[in-house]
């Protein structure tokens, strides 16, 4: 019989409220917002935190909003939000690609970006589209909020920057010219996690890959990030040749596991098969050669 | 009402020092704690099993596989009673593990059952001809051969096991609401356990979520409820959770396989020639006809002609979950199929011939029924090219052939997989099938009440077959009467006759022949009332669209409704002849049915991800007369994306010291909506020449059928690559990675 | 804790512990047991209810977050205001006629969700339904008659798209959600 151990629960009617409540219950509280990482976690007993704070009821936190040059989403915007939002899928495909294979339809119904992001698991797609993406990440705590880059916003297996006392609001994406994003995931089943996963964004000037961003979910990455295949990628002509090298480079800089899923040697093959794959289909989606609704 | 919760074994192996409850008892909300000491003084802490071994249902001396039941908390209520498993202390000396079965007979193994002379070998069994099966291998101008394995998988029906037991002290009785497939011979089960008289036990088993067999075995959990019950004097509600249910109850397969398939060189199957590693788990719990250790696998000679077969079967015990006969695999005939299937597809491309050509001209032919194999199974009746030419039309085969190459052209890769399968079900003729020593006859009950409804007592019990239905469609057609007049009785004991429960498709072939002899039985006790009635003699009347009509004159008629009436009444009936329109029957089948198809699946395989998507899956059904064509199709429907998840996702696997690795259904993957292609169904009728209506069973055919489908369709898929054989579940990575083996052979 | 959770248009009110599944709420606390529960990593989707028109998993939401919310459940379909007047929801008339169930186990979640669906997508395809359905496992009909039993429900349902019926209120309040595709039905 898989239920949580006893927990004390407290609901937070602000975002001051709840950073005083997880001050004041530190180190044993835990936010809950959608909890559809943390309930399971807690139903294993593999978390068993002493409260939960509620933050469902905090209004103003579930938005999807173009504002000037960034798209801005408030961290209790659920999948199903991010996957429905008509003007995140038009400048960011990535994240409906993502989206479209993360969990299932009603799990993406009351899971939150924030929660998922938080969650940290290196197997959360989300993180590594933001990564490519080059999105920051505001952090409220006790003396305000601080902006941190999504790059930075992992430090490893279910941990994040943010501190006992702080919380996720928001998450910003910068919109720029002549940008395409892709994502894809191989796994054993529709719904399940990823065996591998990446995802590109890339912003050309003419036919020069001026800016580009590679995601990469449960490899051993860094941060979520191939950062070695970025960099060869910068200032290089768009084409195969370059798209089939930074898949190589990514694949020797990972660092994946032999598990259930598959034995380390296919992991790699799958990062330098998916990153020239999803080179090839960001850079078309830049130059407008496919709609951003089709399928990478 | 209590609730229970099972402490279960970290480990797959060791021996317990101690076992320590008082902290557990001390909690507020806990009743009582049974540990294995505990059911020992009342003689229950060990439990037979359907085959004659003994299984514990509390460990006493040693843990024999993770997840294995350690003791049994009651408390007021459920979580209290999971927070409670936390304070039992248990004090494990590790033992090294047997995880890896086919290590299980070399010298140094560790020893799985101390308690047992055997060692880990738990039978050598063999059927067929050695002899003149190694006289053909030898003669042969083709031998393939391969080594194959169905890995162990799950029957996982979405409503877990569970039971409310409820021991009533004053009067004795014992009333079990339970998830059981076969509650009148977990009935006798309990009765030589607890020592209560059957009659005062009573099995209620209702609607059930799903059995699939994963109900049809006793679990500790329930023994551990009653003993609960019986001490506690207050009802007992344990309900497994999901990661018991796959870590613990019976798994399905297992199979280490060795086959081999001789042939002419112009592809006419002379003989096949199998060894088989039968991994048991701890304990041996199979649920199968006791003369039968390897269940029907003998049946593996399949759908074809050939000369002579042998095969042997060593079962042997690892530290893993019992089991090893659930998942609808018909008594091992899964296995079998997938074996024959595979070698002949295997047979096909070493000789450079088409799979469905290969097939059609070693079908065995309708001429040639009923046909004994060499291993010693009489088919029934078949039509078999008859039902492979059905499905190579509705498939387009030759179109898909030509797709086929244009795309490899193209460097795209799909592959055509087919399967023909015969499998044998409605275990059985009590001459030689029995579990437990019960004889697997079926009883039926039919009452017509006065008013011309009728009441349909049956002894196997539904889990969503529809029994409700079909059941009542079989005494309505010979009686008569509208369905919607015949209630279909099942799942209490106190309230159905006696037989073997709902499992090996038996249902139809059994208990559904059983209802239909009961009815005719029904009908012609009607014809003497009738007789009475119309004041003809019994021989001068007919049945006659639902009516007893009276020869040459049709018009003077009755139907059952009115002959019930007057059966009751005070109508004076010849000397012998009771009253009432009631009838039983005890329904022994003279053989098995065998129902037949012929399937292709078609897939699409991206060899750079290794990701297989199944696009078109046709079925070509033979099981005899389709009592209800829906629900049949129902039935075949689900065996279709069985054979997608087991081929593909489905596996429980173990780390090297027998960690479960698959206790959950983020990694026990079923199939979704989204893996499974429209199917397309066909079928053909060839009526069972024994059976009273001339039906089959259908239940577990596409779960038999569909496996190697899907696995021969990758394999072909993969051809371009060299790859020949690849073993399930072929998951992304196992197929990368039999594409790079295979590239590294050449 | 004291909850307050109108289920199927009535209130319950009821002490709990925090920890309390709401499957468990549902089916133990007020006896709905409709609803059912399979697994025990929020994959099966036995467990589907509407929070607050939307559909959840409720072995993975605690009870103490659908306070103040309103949760409807398969027992609750058959009272909606229907067409015919049967006295059944459109989709529970489709499961029976096109035999989208066998066990039965899976079947409520698998109601409340094409409910959902038809009622923001009249007219499905069926990848739509599929897809839909996608997290949530049958084990018994290889999902084709459920598929059919959906198409069907919107065929029998077949109404006016222009005719709106209400809508309750986002649940945040605050800032506009997401725009869902199609109309709302009720």
């Amino acid at each position: 019989m898989q239920v949580p151990a006893q927990v004390e629960y407290e609901r937070a009617a602000s975002v001051d409220h709840a950073l005083t409540l997880l001050a004041r219950y530190a180190p044993g509280a835990r936010i809950l917002a959608g909890g559809h990482s943390l309930i399971p976690m807690m139903k294993l007993r593999l978390a068993q935190p002493e409260v939960l704070v509620d933050i469902n009821g905090i209004g103003g936190l579930r938005y999807i909003e173009l504002v000037a040059d960034e798209l801005r989403i408030g961290a209790l915007a659920r999948h199903a939000d991010l996957l429905a939002s008509q003007v995140a899928g038009e400048h960011f495909a990535i994240l409906h690609d993502a989206e479209r294979v993360i969990a299932d339809p009603v799990v993406r119904n009351w899971g939150t970006i924030g929660g998922s992001l938080c969650q940290a698991d290196p197997s959360e797609d989300l993180s590594a589209a933001f990564a490519a993406l080059k999105g920051s990440m505001i952090i409220h705590g006790p003396g305000g909020s601080r902006e941190v880059s999504a790059r930075a916003f992992h430090t490893g297996p279910y941990e994040t920057v943010v501190g006992q006392a702080e919380m996720l609001t928001e998450i910003r994406l910068p919109v720029r010219p002549h940008s395409g994003s892709a994502y894809a995931k191989v796994a054993r089943r529709a719904g399940d996690w990823p065996i591998g996963a990446a995802g590109v964004a890339v912003r050309l000037e003419g036919e020069v890959i001026a800016d580009v961003g590679i995601g990469l979910t449960a490899v051993g990455a860094a941060h979520f990030v191939a950062a070695e295949a970025e960099e060869f990628l910068l200032g290089r002509a768009a084409g195969e040749e370059a798209f089939l090298r930074a898949g190589e480079i990514a694949a020797a800089h990972c660092r994946p596991g032999s598990d259930q899923r598959g034995p380390e040697e296919y992991k790699r093959h799958l990062v330098r098969e998916l990153t020239a794959r999803m080179l090839r289909a960001a850079v078309r989606r830049a130059r407008g050669l496919d709609p951003v609704t089709a399928a990478p | 009402m209590l609730h229970g919760a099972v402490l279960r074994s970290p480990l797959a192996h060791a021996r317990i020092v101690s076992v320590d409850a008082s902290a557990a008892r001390a909690h507020p909300k806990v009743v009582a704690v049974l540990t294995g000491a505990d059911l020992d003084e009342r003689g229950m802490a060990w439990m037979p099993t359907l085959v004659g071994d003994v299984q514990a249902v509390l460990a006493t001396d040693k843990v024999r596989f993770q997840g294995q039941e350690i003791a049994f908390v009651v408390a007021t209520d459920r979580y209290a009673a999971r927070d409670a498993l936390e304070l039992i202390a248990v004090d494990y000396e590790p033992l090294p593990p047997l995880i890896d079965a086919t290590t299980a007979l070399e010298p140094d193994a560790p020893t799985v059952r101390d308690d047992l002379p055997g060692g880990n070998r738990i039978f050598d069994w063999s059927a067929g001809d050695k002899e003149a099966t190694d006289a053909a291998f030898a003669a042969a101008d083709v031998v393939v051969g391969c080594d194959m394995v169905y890995p162990r998988s799950h029957p996982a029906p979405l409503e877990t096991c569970g039971v409310i037991a409820d021991y009533e002290p004053v009067g004795g009785r014992l009333t079990l609401w339970s998830t059981s497939q076969a509650p009148h011979a977990h009935r006798m089960f309990y009765a030589v356990l607890t020592g209560l008289p059957e009659h005062r036990i009573r099995i209620v088993s209702p609607d059930l979520g799903g059995g699939f067999g994963a109900k049809v075995p006793v679990y500790p959990g329930y023994v551990a409820a009653i003993a609960a019950s019986m001490a506690t004097g207050r009802p007992v509600k344990w309900v497994e959770d999901r990661s018991e249910n796959l870590m613990s109850t019976a798994f399905a397969r297992d199979y280490h396989m060795h086959g081999e398939i001789a042939a002419t060189a112009d592809g006419r199957i002379l003989a096949l020639r199998a060894r088989v590693l039968a991994d048991h788990g701890a304990f041996n719990a199979v649920a199968q006809p006791s003369k039968f250790p390897a269940g029907f696998f003998h049946i593996f000679t399949g759908s074809y002609q050939t000369k002579s077969a042998y095969c042997e079967v060593t079962g042997v015990y690892t530290n893993k979950a019992p089991g090893g006969v659930a998942y609808s695999c018909s008594f091992r005939i899964t296995e079998a199929v997938y074996l024959v299937e595979r070698l002949t597809d295997m047979l096909a491309r070493r000789l450079g011939a088409d799979p469905a050509e290969l097939r059609m001209r070693n079908l065995l032919r309708p001429e040639q029924f009923p046909y004994t194999t060499p291993s010693g199974w009489q088919y029934d009746s078949g039509d078999y090219p008859r039902a492979l030419r059905l499905a190579l039309d509705m498939a387009g085969y030759d179109e898909l052939r030509r797709e086929q190459a244009e795309r490899r052209a193209r460097g795209e890769y799909m592959g055509i997989g087919l399967s023909f399968f015969t499998e044998g079900v409605g275990a059985g003729p009590r001459g030689h099938m029995d579990i437990m020593g019960l004889g697997m006859a079926d009883g039926a009950d039919l009452r017509v009440h006065p008013t011309g409804k009728a009441v349909l007592a049956v002894s196997v019990q539904t889990q969503g077959q529809g029994h409700e239905t079909t059941f009542a469609q079989l005494v309505a057609q010979e009686l008569g009467l509208s369905p919607n007049d015949v209630e279909v009785v099942h799942g209490d004991t106190d309230r159905t006759p006696f037989g073997l429960g709902t499992y090996g498709s038996r249902s139809t072939p059994v208990s559904g022949a059983a209802a239909v002899v009961a009815a005719r039985k029904v009908r012609e006790r009607a014809r003497v009332v009738a007789a009475v009635m119309l004041e003809v003699a019994a021989d001068d009347l007919e049945w006659l669209d639902g009516k007893w009509r009276v020869r040459g004159d049709p018009d003077q008629a009755l139907d059952i409704a009115e002959i019930a009436r007057a059966a009751h009444s005070s109508l004076e009936l010849p000397a012998g002849v009771e009253g009432h329109l009631d009838a039983s029957a005890v329904y022994n089948p003279p053989n098995l049915t065998f129902p037949f198809g012929a399937y292709i699946c078609v897939t699409d395989v991206d060899p750079g991800t290794g990701e297989v998507k199944v696009r078109r899956f046709i079925a070509v059904d033979d099981c005899g007369v389709r009592i209800n064509p829906m629900i049949v199709e129902g039935q075949v429907h689900r065996g279709l994306a069985d054979g997608i998840g087991i081929a593909l996702m489905q596996a429980i696997s173990f780390d090297e010291i027998g960690n479960c690795l698959s206790g959950s259904f983020m990694d026990y993957l079923l199939p979704t909506a989204l893996e499974c292609p429209s199917p397309e169904l066909g079928a053909t009728v060839t009526p069972s020449p024994h059976h009273p209506v001339g039906a089959k069973g259908i239940g577990e055919s596409a779960t038999v059928g569909s496996p190697p489908a899907v696995v021969n369709s990758v394999v072909d898929a993969l051809a371009p690559f060299g790859v020949v054989h690849a073993d399930m579940p072929l998951t992304p990575a196992n197929v990368w990675l039999a594409i790079q083996a295979a590239g590294r052979k050449e | 804790m004291k909850i307050t959770v109108t289920v199927n248009g009535t209130d319950y009110a009821r002490v709990v512990e925090p920890r309390l599944l709401l499957i468990h709420f549902l089916r133990d606390e007020l006896g709905l047991t409709g609803s059912h529960w399979g697994c025990d990593t929020s994959n099966c989707g036995a467990c589907v209810v509407w929070l607050d028109e939307t559909p959840v998993k409720s072995c993975t939401v605690l009870a103490v977050m659908a306070d103040g919310r309103r949760v409807a459940t398969v027992e609750g379909l058959a009272s909606r205001p229907v067409l015919g007047g049967t006295g059944l929801d459109p989709v529970q008339e489709a499961f029976a006629a096109c035999h989208g169930l066998q066990c039965g186990f899976c079947t409520p979640g698998m109601m409340m969700t094409a409910r959902w669906l038809l009622d923001h997508n009249p007219d499905p395809t069926e990848d739509d339904v599929r897809e839909a359905i996608s997290g949530q496992v049958c084990r018994c009909t290889g999902y084709e008659n459920i598929v059919r039993s959906v198409l069907r429900a919107a065929k029998l349902e077949g109404g006016d798209p222009a005719e709106q019926r209400l809508r309750t209120d986002p649940p945040q309040g605050g800032r506009a959600v997401h725009q869902g595709p199609g109309h709302v039905h009720r």
